[in-house]
């Protein structure tokens, strides 16, 4: 599996950080203080968590005065979408079904 | 957004068909053909041209993949964007003529993330985006 692959899947594995990706793909940009209020666990966890993401591209920070606003990336997703394409055989069926359609076609 | 990312190859399907390119060719581009293995569509091989593949409407999506010409060379090659969820990609086709038909070959390569990054996040959570891939990606054929 390549690397990339890897690090998503690796990344994403872990309940608490894939609920703080969750929450930042639900209700867009958050800082750090908001996103640790309903999580249960400590700031200084919850930034680790967001290093962690940012490391593997899944969010990006953005700093303002002093306050730092985290965002999810989707474009991340995409290996992971690669891989499911991949998996879920889709295209593979796609030329099933274009080689029937070739067989019924004239010339 | 790592380097890497944008660079990573997506899926690749390669097979031996016994039909000479120009048949091919036709299937890939006449849309009342392609619906009948890919999706309904108004593709037009022409450089530019706007166009979309539609199925039903699902829970979530609304059936509809964005896409735009690259290149058309008839015969040889032909590209588009597929724009799905807020994702773009690339889908290339390639048909090689050999001794008994012809090598067709369908890449279709990384996202584009900076686009992806406009694309509000808050419109899909992770649960919908996944059961809106199983969609895209599994037909109900």
């Amino acid at each position: 599996m390549p690397e990339t692959q890897d690090i998503l899947f690796r990344t994403l594995a872990d309940p608490t950080r894939r609920a703080i990706f969750e929450r930042l793909c639900r209700e867009g940009e958050q800082t750090v203080g908001a996103l640790t209020a309903p999580s249960g666990v400590s700031q200084p966890a919850v930034s680790k968590h967001l290093g962690v993401l940012k490391l593997a591209g899944l969010v990006r920070d953005r700093h303002a005065g002093r306050q730092t606003h985290y965002s999810a990336q989707l474009g991340a997703l995409a290996p992971l979408i690669d891989w499911t394409s991949q998996m879920a055989g889709f295209w593979q069926r796609r030329f099933d079904h274009l080689e029937d359609l070739l067989k019924r076609m004239d010339q | 957004m790592s380097k890497r990312t944008t660079e990573t190859r997506s899926v690749v399907v390669e097979r031996d068909i016994p039909f000479p390119p120009e048949k091919i060719w036709r299937a890939l581009t006449q849309p009342h053909l392609i619906e009948e293995w890919l999706m309904k569509n108004d593709f037009k091989p022409v450089v530019d041209h706007s166009f979309s593949f539609r199925r039903e409407p699902q829970a979530n999506w609304s059936g509809v993949v964005d896409c735009r010409v690259l290149a058309a060379e008839p015969n040889k090659t032909l590209s588009y964007t597929w724009g799905t969820l807020g994702l773009e990609s690339v889908v290339t086709w390639t048909l090689t003529p050999t001794g008994t038909g012809t090598h067709l070959r369908m890449e279709r390569t990384g996202f584009r993330p900076d686009q992806a990054q406009n694309y509000a996040g808050a419109t899909h959570g992770w649960q919908k985006f996944l059961s809106n891939l199983e969609q895209v990606l599994v037909p109900t054929d």
